[in-house]
């Protein structure tokens, strides 16, 4: 496994989230703005996708994008707070 | 009802450990004016608000700071990984090392222990939200604080998002303030308390009251 190319991922999908986050607390203040939801339904779509693709490739980020048969990857994969980072690290 | 994704809301990469900087870290984690505080006070005011968008942010914002609450701690974890017995002696952290190891406990940098009086849920949605945007300046203070004491850029770019979003949760809970404000009576916004009360009161006086039935 490449733990560049996962960690390059992962922050990708940290900017995605970042926007929705961001939009989504705006459109609850803000319910009809048109082109916010607009954003929000383009962003969300990209995220779901990205979620899906690293959880295919690496491990599930959410339990239930889990497609796992042989070993239960959701507990062996590591944790947020490991920091597999830089140096090329586990996993 | 929740549900968990295995990722940070913003990278924590943490390389060198620092017990100092982790001890006014912790503040962040579980002080006055901490992301434990913030959740909790968020999640527990949505009950007395009639309005969805004000019930929809407090949940929304509730959530996201239980993410800032992951990074808090993982910073702190991160700064206290592989520490040396005279680091900790040397660094000014073996009180909190003999309670709890190098374990995340919730407590303010001076070593108080969290507790609920740390927020307010007052049941009366407009002395919420203005406890909610007084809170969250005074966490934008505390991040400024703790960063005057960092140089350490590994460490800065976490705190500096946090800090920022401080901020972003003001403006909007300024403008859940307003749509309260829009949904009573405008001359006299304290007429009536819409979480508690049941009849709109005519605004002559406050809050609803029996001179008012004579």
């Amino acid at each position: 496994m490449n733990a560049s190319e996962q960690n390059r991922m992962l922050k990708d999908i940290s900017i995605i989230d970042f926007t929705l986050v961001d939009l989504n607390e705006y459109l609850d203040t803000h319910p009809y703005d048109k082109q916010a939801m607009e954003y929000f339904n383009h962003y969300a779509r990209i995220k779901n996708q990205m979620m899906r693709d690293f959880s295919a490739r690496y491990y599930p980020l959410t339990a239930d994008l889990s497609t796992d048969t042989r070993q239960w990857n959701w507990v062996l994969s590591p944790m947020p707070w490991e920091n597999i980072s830089q140096e090329g690290g586990c996993n | 009802m929740w549900s968990y994704e295995k990722r940070l809301q913003f990278p924590v990469n943490i390389k060198e450990p620092n017990a100092k900087l982790a001890q006014v870290i912790i503040s962040q984690y579980g002080g006055p004016d901490g992301e434990m505080g913030a959740s909790m006070r968020y999640l527990s005011q949505r009950y007395a608000t009639p309005y969805r968008e004000v019930a929809g942010l407090l949940t929304d914002i509730g959530t996201e700071e239980l993410a800032h609450l992951e990074m808090v701690a993982t910073i702190v974890h991160q700064l206290t990984r592989n520490l040396s017995m005279e680091e900790i002696e040397k660094s000014g952290f073996a009180p909190y090392y003999t309670d709890h190891t190098i374990g995340i406990w919730p407590q303010a940098a001076g070593g108080i222990p969290f507790n609920a009086c740390e927020f307010q849920s007052k049941g009366d949605v407009i002395t919420d939200l203005f406890e909610d945007m007084a809170a969250e300046q005074k966490a934008r203070t505390t991040y400024d604080n703790i960063l005057r004491l960092i140089k350490e850029p590994d460490v800065c770019e976490p705190i500096k998002f946090l800090r920022e979003r401080e901020i972003v949760h003001f403006q909007r809970f300024g403008e859940a303030l307003r749509i309260t404000q829009d949904n009573l009576n405008g001359k006299n916004f304290y007429a009536v308390n819409p979480g508690f009360d049941t009849a709109e009161g005519d605004g002559s006086c406050s809050p609803k009251c029996g001179c008012q039935q004579k």
